[in-house]
């Protein structure tokens, strides 16, 4: 006789990891997309300076 | 206690993924998106999509968190309320300790990351919102004086203010005035819900305004702030966020909104009893409606606005 699986709690427990990763996940594509965005866009920091040589 | 009663509750630590998420009141937080969407959208400048699309995840994660700190606080009210007993921790499937827990963690990730994605004050004004909503009105309003609602109402109508600071860095009439429109929609919007679930309140002992000083002055108070909110919503189709599509709305929604808090007000509770508050149920589907289109229409004229079509 195979052992008896509590369903609902496994089902519930795997949701909440499959969920978690995936806002995980979610998360570090966010924060490189933003670093994309800001490095692309010179959103980090101030804006150097022109040097007096490159003016010239 | 029979055995039957005995283990029928899930402990916490084992809730499913979608009881966390009802922590953060995703119905809410709907409200929290397109507000701040709007107030985003219908700032001058604009931002990369991209950032725009972060800046409303982050304003909604951090509505989320004060829903989660919310329900932490409110356990013991939310038992008692038929609304609300379902909710995951009066139901038993999250502890209070991890609806505290992921508040606090929400909140400060979603500040910390607002600023680093957009600037410190769209930051500072969601620490800011998320500390009004939690202590201001949860653990200190909510219990203590009728005029909750009112106070409370702030925190619901800081997004769009949040969203137009994320682009612009700052606050301006514009933002102050969409800031006003959800604040002083709230109390009719809520009194309105109040003078239908009353019971519920009176419950669990929150000193909601029917059951301090009944229904009558309820009404009245309905009433007042309608024709309050009137001018000024009307008022905000001659900024730069308005336009005669604005206008239009408005000037329809308004009339219709003052004619419902009119009718309500002529009514007395026998009269209410009997159509088992039809015209209170209708006033309260108008209020949602009434937000909704006056937020549309910020958002129609900004979108019209590159085709020369939207504002004045």
């Amino acid at each position: 006789m195979g052992m008896h699986v509590e369903h609902e709690l496994h089902k519930r427990r795997s949701g909440r990891n499959i969920g978690l990763g995936l806002v995980l996940a979610a998360f570090v594509a966010i924060v490189f997309g933003l670093s994309l965005v800001k490095v692309t866009q010179g959103g980090l920091g101030p804006k150097p300076q022109a040097s007096q040589g490159a003016s010239n | 206690m029979s055995d039957a009663s005995i283990n029928t509750q899930v402990n916490g630590g084992e809730a499913g993924f979608r009881d966390y998420f009802a922590l953060l009141k995703p119905r809410v937080m709907s409200l929290v998106v397109f507000t701040a969407a709007v107030g985003l959208l219908a700032a001058p400048g604009g931002v990369h999509p991209f950032v725009a699309f972060c800046a409303v995840l982050f304003i909604a994660v951090g509505g989320g968190a004060s829903g989660a700190l919310n329900m932490w606080w409110d356990a013991d009210i939310d038992q008692v309320m038929k609304r609300t007993t379902s909710r995951p921790i009066p139901s038993g499937k999250v502890t209070g300790q991890e609806a505290l827990a992921i508040g606090l963690t929400l909140s400060v990730f979603a500040c910390v990351m607002l600023w680093l994605a957009t600037n410190i004050v769209a930051g500072a004004l969601l620490a800011f919102t998320i500390f009004f909503y939690a202590v201001v009105y949860t653990i200190w309003l909510k219990r203590w004086t009728p005029q909750n609602i009112v106070i409370g109402g702030a925190a619901g109508a800081f997004p769009p203010m949040i969203g137009w600071a994320a682009v612009t860095g700052g606050v301006s009439v514009e933002s102050v005035l969409m800031f006003m429109l959800i604040f002083m929609w709230t109390p009719p919007h809520f009194w309105a819900l109040a003078l239908f679930m009353n019971s519920d309140y009176e419950k669990a002992g929150v000193p909601m305004l029917t059951v301090t000083h009944g229904r009558r002055v309820t009404r009245n108070h309905i009433l007042v702030y309608t024709i309050l909110l009137a001018p000024l919503a009307i008022g905000t189709a001659f900024t730069s966020i308005g336009g005669p599509i604005y206008l239009t709305v408005s000037v329809i929604l308004n009339v219709l909104f003052l004619l419902g808090a009119l009718k309500l007000w002529r009514r007395n509770e026998d009269q209410a009893q009997v159509d088992k508050y039809r015209l209170e149920k209708s006033f309260f589907g108008l209020s949602l409606m009434y937000l909704f289109l006056h937020f549309g229409a910020i958002l129609a004229e900004a979108a019209l606005k590159p085709y020369g079509l939207g504002g004045w």
